[in-house]
């Protein structure tokens, strides 16, 4: 019966799905349950914010500033239709705090970051280091896992609001400095219309759970990875893709919880 | 890479990373104009308040004094009840007139107030009375069709 097989697919897909986000679900309450000690710990957490955000920080200072200085461009295209150059600034800044700095930031921390930890994580299970931590008593979530976790927790909003003002200063560049908008009404009109709590603190609070959910997934896929070098190559790109998805999806979700209907 | 170097690069990562928090909170945002002055409430009634929202800024000459706390429906005369928060600094007479303005042709509406002649000032909680109603664009295209609409065809 090709009917039932079909069902039989679909069901074993949902019984895997479930299964796996059961899986990570009680993985990310280990790393929460283990992470008194990796704090004890910080140097462990300051060694994987220098792979984490540092090593992401020319990445992210180039994307934002070509990023604003993009918006810059098509920005005053299109409101030089209205008139209205001098809301330049407005834009640009609102577009980059509520939006482009930390979904951006976030797809790129995820490529740049994420994927390096999945392979990491997934490389140490296939040559069995994790098992070996095991075997001394050392628990692998506490020591390995935690410390990365925080790393990307902390480092995600820093990366975000790096993007968005070297966006700011991209356009800025663009708009005031090549195209020559009155400096003056692009950063008081940017001022009069970006408000602190409104809009930078959500943008911090969206990089903030991209972060955590970026570095959940990375770290869970390179847990859970096949201990074989197809089985890492397959974690590596399931992180990407799903984190981006993640970040996208989350990213509607947000928005419309923080900036919907007002 | 040793220690040292490690935290440095961290420390750096971590102060620019705030830094440029602090810029967008400052330069970007409003941070640095926040109110943190005492304000003190008054309330006005309009017949239409067009566009004006929430938080709208309140002008003096051009000088802004407040902002609009809160806009709702007086349910016996059916006006806009606007109020507003004015800082203690300013203190502005009875008599005061205020009406909606637009800043530019088509941009945000914001409440200007234009200070009367009268000795005593405006206490908490009081009422400006003389106000003047938000500027609607389409109200202004209509009388001006029909004004066109009553001249005599030549």
């Amino acid at each position: 019966m090709p009917v039932a097989r079909t069902l039989r697919g679909i069901g074993r897909r949902t019984i895997d799905a479930v299964w796996r986000i059961g899986l990570a679900t009680r993985f990310f309450a280990q790393i929460l349950l283990y992470s008194g000690n990796s704090f004890r710990r910080f140097h462990l957490i300051v060694r994987e914010l220098f792979s984490t955000g540092v090593m992401s920080l020319i990445i992210i200072v180039v994307a934002g500033l070509f990023v604003g200085m993009v918006l810059g461009l098509q920005g005053y295209e299109t409101l030089k239709r209205y008139g209205s150059e001098s809301a330049l600034g407005v834009m640009v800044a609102l577009g980059l705090v509520r939006e482009l700095g930390p979904v951006v930031a976030a797809l790129l921390f995820a490529s740049r970051a994420g994927s390096a930890m999945t392979a990491e994580i997934g490389l140490m299970k296939a040559t069995e280091q994790i098992s070996a931590m095991e075997m001394m008593a050392v628990n692998p979530i506490a020591r390995i896992v935690a410390p990365r976790f925080w790393a990307g927790v902390i480092s995600m909003p820093l990366l975000a609001a790096l993007f968005s003002a070297m966006g700011v200063f991209g356009g800025y560049f663009v708009g005031v400095v090549q195209i020559g908008v009155d400096e003056g009404s692009f950063w008081s009109q940017m001022q009069a219309a970006v408000d602190f709590r409104h809009d930078v603190m959500n943008g911090v609070l969206k990089s903030f759970v991209f972060g955590t959910v970026v570095t959940i997934i990375a770290l869970f896929e390179g847990y859970d990875a096949p201990p074989t070098a197809e089985g890492v190559s397959g974690a590596t790109t399931r992180t990407v893709v799903t984190s981006s998805l993640a970040i996208l999806m989350l990213d509607f979700i947000l928005t419309a919880m923080m900036f919907g209907g007002s | 890479m040793e220690r040292t170097t490690l935290d440095l690069w961290v420390g750096i990562f971590v102060v620019a990373g705030i830094a440029a928090l602090v810029m967008l909170a400052m330069k970007v945002g409003n941070l640095s104009t926040y109110n943190v002055s005492e304000t003190y409430q008054v309330h006005a009634y309009f017949d239409n308040i067009g566009g004006l929202k929430p938080k709208a800024s309140i002008k003096s000459a051009g000088v802004l004094v407040g902002r609009v706390t809160e806009i709702t429906l007086d349910s016996t005369t059916y006006k806009a009840k606007v109020t507003m928060s004015l800082d203690k600094r300013y203190q502005f007479p009875k008599d005061t007139f205020a009406n909606i303005n637009t800043a530019g042709l088509l941009g945000e509406q914001y409440i200007g107030l234009n200070p009367g002649g009268d000795t005593e000032n405006l206490a908490p909680n009081g009422e400006i009375k003389r106000t003047q109603s938000a500027m609607v664009l389409e109200d202004l295209i209509g009388k001006f069709i029909y004004s066109k609409a009553e001249e005599p065809a030549k």
